[in-house]
């Protein structure tokens, strides 16, 4: 029998040598690197959904690890709602170019042709229009049949219940009360034309593991997640940023210039900073121990009524 | 760089010794069951209160949404749970809905699962995954059908440690017989299940006595731990005790000159060097190396995400086995296995199901043999499972199906069924044994097969004849008392 020697040194580039995670965090990163190569070995077009994000970074970085030494072998998606912080868009232009990623960036035309925003229209119709049927388009013109997504599910009472692989129609829907049961690892991928599914990798991470993972690993972020001098005015007990042209005080609003960073990002109009001097790491994992709200507690889009993050995504949201 | 001793979510007050505790950071994941209105999302909620990671602006939705507060000026807890529209409006629990908490020893999952029968499998769900239970029963209510039904199914998903919540306590005047009465009878039904790890409790979730904090107060006679104490001491289940194991989930082909097979350590552990076969051709081949992202690894061990590289060039594909030569596991046509049907049409006899093991997916013929009964407890012969039915079943495959016991290794003896007509997960399995077949003697692809005693096949492996011909034999070490059986069989 034919002998085969590998020439192939998949570490011949300056071999990266850390300290070993945590068993935690192992388990975790283990869980997230099976359920990627799963996926992307029973699906025939997988997408990833990329919302630039802390959870977003992680999902990249072990999408990365999954397939090495390959390179990720399917596109990043970003849904970009035109209403997105400037250094996101610098910083997912700049990942894509260095990790070699397939990046497609979709804006819902119709929506931009009609000027669909959140001031003019509120946050609930434009995350509709803007967010949940930009993703329905993208999703369908792409003919992707499974779409990675990082939601966790400590984020949200409905997330709580989601699959790791959940079922979606071919229009998108998702049926919290018929769900497939999930035993064990093994997770059922075999779907009609049409349907789909959204993976999860990180449904068991909380916002601790992201943070803690992020520092162990040594993934970058954009920069908004550390406290830097912003301008911004309160409004409705939020901390808006208000640094774009198209922001508009009301009547009365002082624009006000301190220390912020973000917890989470979305669309700039619809996710509050907080006021913070953490500027590294350390410090922003530090204030996080401490933090006595939630990580969404600074989202309007969470609360726009009862049950609202559920709504969302029986009608195709993540 | 210090700070990794406190990085709990939330700390408990309760242990007056603050001396620094040693965190495990694995977390414990467990599942709570009972049935309908026993409190287990109040339980839960109840948890994460008093664990502090309920954060202020949750807590202020809740006070909210509870409307109506009780007496002790606490929300409604099972909101925190019950996260869907349809579950609040009717009260109840329909989903598996997951839940993160820590304390300064340990972090947790919990898994809550719903009561109603009619969704039994999220019950199973839940437990497929789950180191301990806590089975809840209403103090004034006793053990149900319920109770017994979801301590079967996880006694049968293997977990072999099971917290006995005897919970609404204070509506029974916190009184000791009521408590020896339950805790006694459930401590039978456990026995009776091959579960001897049992802590009975008795608590009030609404009132958090027992819970988190001693109850001690209103329960002096009581002196075991609490809930979380109980928790906290708990062990990770150990899933496996067989050789090594790598599913094969993906063939990595960066470049022409690399090949490596990708997949999760199932059992075992394998270095550099190892001798491994690739089932079910039965391909002999070395370890090369082990690639992962940060660093090329001198060992891999039970659940590491890797990629093997093999010394030589054998036909590797998505559903196969690599594992170690020396321990294999079974192969064959025909499986024993116990189900739990999850689906309306329950399952039928003699329809061709899917059924996914690992990256294995494969056809199968379920005949089922036999069914549980849960007020009895005794196994009865049955034709056909309805939804929620513990059953015995024959699986008999098309191919070669690749198995461990599932009592020696989790990731290697479970299994789903798919409906081919719906593509729903109509049931999960477990492998019990492999049925003998005795075709299978010289129908095995043209090679040969020798079932022979252990120290007898080693022998005979380390010739030189077979040494070089080990691509060809299938060696069965079996114990000198089963050869025996084997011949006899063959004989008869």
């Amino acid at each position: 029998m034919h002998v085969h020697t590998s020439e192939f040194d998949p570490h011949s580039k300056d071999p990266v040598t850390k300290p070993p995670l945590d068993p935690h965090l192992k388990a975790l990163e283990n869980e997230a690197i099976y359920i990627f190569r799963e996926v992307a070995a029973e699906f025939e077009k997988p997408v990833m959904l990329y919302s630039i994000g802390k959870d977003s970074s992680v999902l990249l970085h072990l999408a990365r690890k999954a397939f090495f030494p390959g390179r990720v072998p399917f596109p990043l998606l970003h849904i970009d709602t035109g209403w997105k912080f400037p250094e996101m868009i610098a910083f997912r232009d700049a990942t894509a170019e260095k990790f070699d990623l397939d990046l497609i960036v979709h804006t819902n035309p119709r929506g931009a042709a009609e000027g669909i925003g959140p001031f003019s229209h509120g946050s609930a119709y434009h995350t509709d229009v803007m967010k949940t049927e930009a993703l329905r388009q993208a999703l369908d013109a792409g003919k992707y049949d499974a779409a990675f997504g990082g939601a966790r599910r400590d984020e949200e009472a409905s997330r709580a219940k989601e699959r790791i692989y959940s079922f979606r129609t071919p229009d998108h829907k998702w049926d919290p009360r018929n769900q497939r049961p999930e035993l064990w690892n093994i997770y059922n991928g075999m779907i009609r034309r049409g349907e789909s599914v959204r993976a999860f990798p990180l449904s068991n991470w909380t916002e601790v593991d992201i943070w803690r993972y992020i520092q162990a690993e040594n993934i970058e972020l954009p920069p908004l997640y550390f406290a830097k001098k912003h301008r911004y005015v309160e409004r409705d007990g939020m901390l808006m940023w208000a640094e774009d042209p198209r922001f508009e005080p009301l009547p009365g609003e002082q624009i006000q210039e301190g220390s912020l960073r973000f917890r989470t990002l979305g669309c700039w109009p619809l996710t509050g900073g907080i006021r913070s001097n953490a500027t590294t790491l350390d410090e922003v994992i530090a204030e996080l121990e401490i933090a006595t709200v939630s990580e969404r507690q600074g989202r309007a889009i969470d609360r726009d009524q009862a049950g609202s993050m559920e709504k969302k995504k029986r009608e195709g949201y993540f | 760089m210090t700070q990794t001793a406190t990085l709990a979510v939330a700390s408990v007050a309760p242990h007056a010794d603050t001396a620094p505790v040693i965190r495990d950071s694995r977390p414990l994941r467990l599942i709570t069951c009972g049935s309908v209105d026993d409190g287990k999302s109040t339980l839960i909620g109840r948890l994460l209160w008093d664990t502090k990671a309920v954060k202020e602006d949750q807590a202020a939705t809740l006070r909210r949404d509870s409307g109506q507060q009780n007496d002790l000026g606490l929300p409604d807890f099972a909101l925190l749970l019950d996260g869907l529209q349809a579950e609040r409006e009717q009260g109840i629990t329909i989903d598996v809905a997951y839940r993160y908490f820590a304390t300064d020893r340990r972090s947790f999952i919990v898994a809550d699962t719903p009561g109603h029968e009619q969704y039994t499998r999220n019950m199973a769900t839940g437990a497929s995954t789950a180191d301990l239970a806590i089975l809840l029963v209403d103090a004034r209510a006793g053990l149900l059908e319920q109770t017994r039904r979801h301590a079967t199914i996880a006694s049968l998903m293997g977990i072999k440690q099971f917290v006995l919540a005897v919970n609404k306590f204070d509506l029974v005047g916190y009184d000791k017989a009521v408590f020896d009465q339950i805790s006694t009878e459930f401590k039978a039904l456990a026995l009776s299940l091959g579960v001897r790890q049992v802590t009975a409790i008795p608590m009030s979730a609404l009132k958090g006595e027992n819970v988190v904090y001693s109850g001690r107060s209103v329960i002096p006679w009581y002196e075991g731990p609490t809930l979380v104490e109980t928790l906290e001491l708990a062990t990770l289940r150990s899933g496996q005790s067989t050789g090594f194991r790598l599913p094969v989930q993906r063939v990595s082909r960066p470049g022409e000159s690399f090949r490596g097979y990708q997949g999760t350590v199932a059992g075992g552990a394998v270095k550099p060097g190892d001798s491994v076969a690739v089932l079910p051709s039965g391909q002999v081949a070395n370890v090369k190396q082990i690639v992962t992202f940060d660093l090329v690894r001198n060992a891999a061990v039970s659940g590491d995400a890797i990629t093997l590289v093999l010394d030589r060039q054998v036909d590797v594909a998505r559903g196969d086995m690599i594992v170690s030569l020396d321990a294999q596991p079974q192969t064959g046509l025909a499986f024993d296995a116990q189900i739990v049907a999850l689906q309306p049409d329950g399952i039928v006899p003699g329809k061709r199901y899917w059924l996914k093991a690992g990256s294995r997916r494969q056809r199968v013929q379920v005949e089922p043999v036999q069914q549980l009964d849960l007020k009895s407890g005794k196994w009865q012969a049955a034709e056909m499972l309805q939804m929620n039915a513990i059953g015995k079943v024959h699986l008999a495959f098309d191919e070669t199906a690749i198995f461990d016991p599932y009592e020696q290794n989790r990731g290697t003896g479970a299994f789903i069924l798919i409906d081919p007509d719906t593509n729903n997960t109509v049931a999960g399995g477990m492998i019990t044994a492999r049925r003998s077949e005795l075709g299978g003697l010289n129908a095995h692809d043209g090679r040969v097969i020798l079932s022979l005693p252990a120290d007898l096949a080693d022998e005979l492996l380390a010739t030189e004849l077979l040494a070089s011909r080990r691509d060809e034999v299938e060696a069965r070490r079996l114990t000198t008392a089963a050869a025996r059986q084997l011949l006899d069989d063959i004989d008869g």
